[in-house]
């Protein structure tokens, strides 16, 4: 059997059997790791020795008849913007290639607590910044689905290695579609979780009022085990919400009827790929067959959503990454004077991308242009947020495409950024209402690259996402390479 | 031409919480560097702040207590510049929805009575701090304690409404009364527990229209503001009178030499690019909670020195001494709750009490005098037991021992002599001894009296009782 | 809406960023596209909205005033570019703040 090509919830019952150890698995996972891995470079670090201590001792306590958890002993990936302590964590950036935190994140600390083995870091575009994971400073991530082709970004490592086998189960970050996007790449399941969900607490910042860390797993059920282990209030981040985490997995199994799905029709205009839009209209026609009521909506300020998004985040963006500056952490560039070495320093330590971002970001902050950008972002958010507000008065989910095209190759939308911004479409509205969504796979194109479609959620309703996407992942067959 | 100048002062002041703004760091003055710091106040990749919720109720305290309106909605905002002391490189404060704004307080300069405007009160994070010390091997480096980094402070703006150093110095006399009083902030200047900088301009006097001001900065007590507003007033002045212009610029104090110098070409113009903070929910403020901040007020130190000056019918001067901070006021009144004469317990505790805080570096909360103890040593007096000479080293037995008053009267033998008997040995041997006193006085030189009794009583070792002496010795001498 | 060189050096020196010759063409030109399109934006009149800062709305967010333990300065300065005696250095800063 290769244990690695299971999921956790199959590893769980073996493991609750005793037919299979932790250490087993975990050995499993780093064989295929190393086979697999240099072709993929998905991730930065591993963790084997750790991550055979966590399995060896949970095995033990397997032995000795203790209970365990649902992800106890299960391998896990970690995005590489997730500080972990004493393990390197880079965000896949020069500034940070040496940083070792000295604090767990929170979410790293819940999954320590339920003994998830943690089997490396993931690669990512640097700080967050791109749509296909190779903005890296460590070198792009190639799709397992096809090495020529881009994973998607920027969680890209962790949707790779998920596709390719080389962990059980991964977490990713998503402030613009970045956990969606490359699930739908890799063909794999991704969650953005509603905004406050889940502890921002270690989570190096890029945007900090879209971060949101999520699960990327390779079914449905996994995705809501996860989801139960990393939800939930910490006082340790302000802007975490204090509302229950129900048990997802008792939703699975729930029918559709009486679920009302909007589907908004900006969401299928110009630009998308037609074999995008028929994959993601065949599975909403399955999804009317097994008792959902779908219905065309519009969210009129769809439009608006790019330029929006662009500004508030590099202007977060260009705060948040000042304190790369050479002095208590991170690469430095010696100098004489003091501006010298911060200007030194941080042109070398950040990319191209996270250049552009800060200077825009400055931009629509300096002095005369915060009224027309800044604060004329702010409200165009509101008024995209009042779409979803209005869909959630008549509708329990939407259904929409992730992105408007399958995964691209490699190098291909390198030199124009502002296309590249502009693919984020149907995943940065999500980010802007704070609101859930799913990406789950829902076919393949021609050239046999996985397409996935999204299901979005009002605020906190993540069991209502975990209901739709199992049932439509049940209907689908799991979608397996 | 004659000159007025307009000064607004801009002071920051630590709140006497125990943990800082945005973690659990302790706030105490720590020696060790970098010692007091957590990856919060740190900066490190991928922290939050979260908000101390005694710095807010100190801050309300702060502005209740100067009469600011308190705005219904405070957003934290985001203040970016570079620089090695602020690791985050932004600095968590507020900007345009600040905590408070409006308010004022009364100073009293040469007997008048004068309002100052308080422009705005806001909460912010403290920075760490810089030394360029010489002493350190690395004289190409600046070095980094990040101790007092996430200290919670709050900025008082005041309006540019004091004309004069005086008036400059008074504000903050009674600003810091306030502060101490409402128990905000230890106001520790030594230790940078309020710290000031000044906004200087003049103008023809007679005129409205506002100068270009120049930013004062590095003035570590009050005595330095007045002597940089005097010399910054007195430089502004005589670039205008010899033809010069002023620059909108700052400059920096020097304690030693007195003056105040251009940073020139040291400091770039900067754009700190505000925005509100991400990573901290608004703070709607409750006027519940202003209701119970305004009951639980102590009486701030104007409306006490109206109150000692008619309960306790004291002077100006008096009562300005015994405000001075709310642990001396507090002594001072539990003082006369057991012993009535205000009169005289205020030149005690004005007079003797504070030269032995002074003497000891001490205030009076720290120090080993009670109430009890002094109105106990009064008695001792009132009672003939010892004189006031004698109580004098009384007390200053009690700041060392904090021993009762009776005790260290009893343990050294203190009691004032009164009996006749006692008296008249010591008198006899000093009129034996000192012949030509006698004799001037008995032909009508009364001066010599006081000779003779300051001779009695040095031989008596300050017990002998001095009136008794007095009436005695005339006795003998008018034989 | 042009962002000439000029002003990309400027935003580069707000930024403590140092660009290359060829960066700064790069940039101006990119920026100047992004902030085109961004103009979209002004197509809506916004006169009447309030703006969002916070997709969910949370308020009053406090803890209480407890002392928890700080870090060892050792750990604190174990990732530091340069330090010694127990502080971080950086060059020279000729002025005070």
């Amino acid at each position: 059997m290769e244990l690695y090509r299971l999921t956790a919830h199959e590893i769980h019952q073996l493991l609750q059997k005793k037919e299979v150890s932790s250490e087993e698995v975990t050995m499993s996972v780093i064989s295929r790791i190393e086979e697999v891995e240099p072709k993929v470079n998905g991730y930065i670090e591993t963790t084997f020795d750790p991550a055979l201590d966590t399995a060896r001792a949970v095995d033990k306590r397997i032995a000795r008849g203790d209970e365990i958890r649902p992800l106890t002993g299960i391998p896990i990936a970690i995005k590489d913007n997730m500080c972990t302590q004493g393990i390197k964590t880079t965000c896949s950036s020069r500034t940070l290639h040496n940083f070792i935190p000295p604090y767990d994140a929170t979410v790293v600390k819940r999954l320590k607590e339920v003994d998830a083995v943690i089997i490396g870091k993931t690669n990512m575009d640097e700080f967050a910044m791109g749509s296909s994971t190779e903005t890296s400073f460590y070198g792009p991530t190639r799709n397992p689905c096809n090495l020529d082709y881009v994973p998607g970004g920027t969680s890209g490592g962790s949707a790779a290695v998920v596709a390719a086998h080389e962990t059980i189960i991964a977490l990713g970050s998503d402030t613009g579609g970045s956990i969606r996007q490359p699930a739908s790449f890799c063909g794999v399941v991704g969650l953005k979780p509603t905004y406050g969900r889940v502890s921002r607490f270690g989570l190096i910042a890029y945007a900090s009022s879209f971060d949101q860390i999520g699960p990327v797993t390779k079914d449905v059920t996994d995705a809501a085990l996860l989801m139960k282990v990393i939800s939930g209030y910490d006082s340790a981040d302000s802007t975490s919400v204090k509302n229950d985490v129900p048990d997802y997995l008792n939703y699975l199994e729930e029918d559709l009827k009486n679920i009302k799905i909007g589907i908004p029709i900006e969401y299928f205009a110009e630009g998308i790929d037609p074999e995008v839009k028929s994959a993601v209209l065949q599975a909403i026609n399955l999804i009317s067959g097994i008792g959902a009521q779908c219905e065309n909506i519009s969210m009129p300020h769809t439009e608006y959503a790019i330029p929006c998004y662009y500004i508030l985040v590099t202007s977060e963006a260009s705060s948040n990454l000042a304190r790369y500056d050479g002095v208590q952490y991170g690469l430095r560039k010696e100098e004489k004077n003091l501006i010298g070495m911060y200007r030194a320093t941080r042109s070398e330590g950040f990319g191209d991308e996270v250049k552009r971002r800060i200077m825009l970001g400055t931009y629509a902050l300096s002095a005369g242009y915060y009224d027309a950008y800044y604060l004329k972002a702010q409200k165009v958010r509101t008024l995209i947020k009042q779409d979803f507000d209005k869909a959630f008065e008549k509708y329990d989910a939407l259904i929409t495409p992730v992105s408007p095209f399958p995964a691209f190759k490699i190098g291909e939308k390198m030199n124009d950024p502002l296309q590249m911004y502009l693919a984020d479409i149907y995943t940065v509205t999500i980010n802007l209402a704070g609101v859930p969504a799913i990406s789950i796979p829902c076919g393949f194109s021609k050239d046999g690259l996985p397409i996935g479609l999204q299901i979005v959620c009002k605020p906190f309703d993540e069991h209502t996402l975990f209901k739709i996407a199992f049932a439509l992942e049940k209907s689908l067959g799991r979608a397996k390479k | 031409m004659a000159y007025e100048a307009v000064i607004g002062l801009e002071v920051h002041v630590q709140l006497a919480t125990k943990s800082k703004l945005f973690c659990g760091c302790r706030t105490e003055f720590a020696n060790a560097p970098n010692s007091q710091v957590c990856p919060v106040c740190l900066g490190l990749p991928g922290v939050l702040p979260v908000m101390n919720q005694e710095a807010l109720k100190l801050a309300l305290t702060a502005a209740t207590a100067l009469q600011c309106d308190v705005l219904p909605l405070n957003r934290f905002a985001r203040k970016n510049y570079f620089y090695p002391d602020l690791p985050k490189a932004y600095q968590i404060s507020q900007y345009d929805e600040p905590l408070a704004k409006s308010g004022y307080i009364d100073i009293l300069v040469n007997g008048q009575s004068r309002k100052i405007g308080i422009t705005r009160v806001h909460i912010e994070e403290d920075a760490g701090k810089l030394i360029h010390a010489e002493e350190f091997v690395d004289p190409d480096k600046s070095f980094v304690d990040y101790n007092r980094c996430g200290t919670p402070l709050i900025e008082i703006v005041s309006e540019p409404d004091m004309r004069t150093p005086e008036e400059a110095y008074e504000y903050l006399v009674v600003l810091k009364q306030i502060l101490e009083y409402t128990k905000i902030s230890d106001c520790n200047m030594e230790e940078g527990s309020l710290r000031c900088d000044a906004n200087v301009s003049v103008r023809p006097k007679g005129t409205t229209e506002l100068g270009t001001k120049a930013e004062v900065k590095n003035m570590n007590s009050f005595r330095g503001v007045r002597d940089a507003l005097t010399y910054e007033i007195k430089r502004q002045i005589d670039t205008l009178e010899e033809g010069g212009r002023i620059v909108q610029e700052t400059r920096l104090f020097d304690s030693r030499t007195k003056r105040t110098d251009s940073m020139r070409g040291k400091e770039e113009a900067h754009d700190y690019r505000y925005f509100p903070e991400p990573d901290l929910p608004p703070l709607e403020i409750d006027p519940e909670w202003l209701t119970a901040i305004r009951q639980k007020m102590p009486e701030l130190p104007q409306a006490k020195k109206l109150r000692f000056k008619q309960e306790y019918s004291l002077s100006d001067e008096e009562v300005t001494v015994l405000t001075q901070n709310r642990a001396l006021a507090d002594f001072f009144e539990k003082c006369t709750k057991s012993y009535p004469m205000a009169k005289i317990v205020g030149n005690w505790v004005k007079g003797e009490v504070l030269a032995n805080l002074s003497a000891n570096n001490q205030q009076i909360e720290d120090s080993r005098l009670t109430p009890a103890a002094l109105v106990s040593l009064l008695k001792l007096i009132d009672e003939g037991k010892i004189s006031g000479k004698i109580a004098k080293e009384v007390l200053t037995e009690i700041f060392a021992t904090g021993k009762s008053p009776e005790k260290i009267v009893e343990e050294k033998g203190m009691v004032q002599i009164s009996e006749e008997g006692a008296l008249t040995g010591i008198i006899e041997e000093v009129l034996a001894a000192n012949p030509q006193p006698v004799a001037e006085y008995r032909a009508g030189k009364t001066k010599a009296l006081g000779f003779l009794v300051g001779q009695i009583m040095k031989a008596s070792k300050g017990q002998a009782n001095p009136g008794i002496v007095n009436q005695l010795l005339r006795n003998k001498l008018e034989v | 809406m042009n962002i000439s060189r000029n002003k990309v050096e400027h935003l580069a020196a707000l930024a403590r960023l140092e660009l290359s010759d060829e960066e700064i063409e790069k940039f101006s030109h990119q920026l100047t596209d992004i902030l085109n399109y961004a103009e979209k934006i002004n197509q809506l009149d916004t006169g009447a909205v309030e703006p969002t800062a916070h997709a969910v709305p949370l308020k009053n967010v406090l803890r209480e005033d407890e002392v928890k333990p700080s870090l060892l300065r050792e750990t604190v300065l174990a990732n530091a570019p340069d330090a010694g005696e127990e502080y971080f250095k950086v060059p020279k800063v000729i002025y005070s703040s």
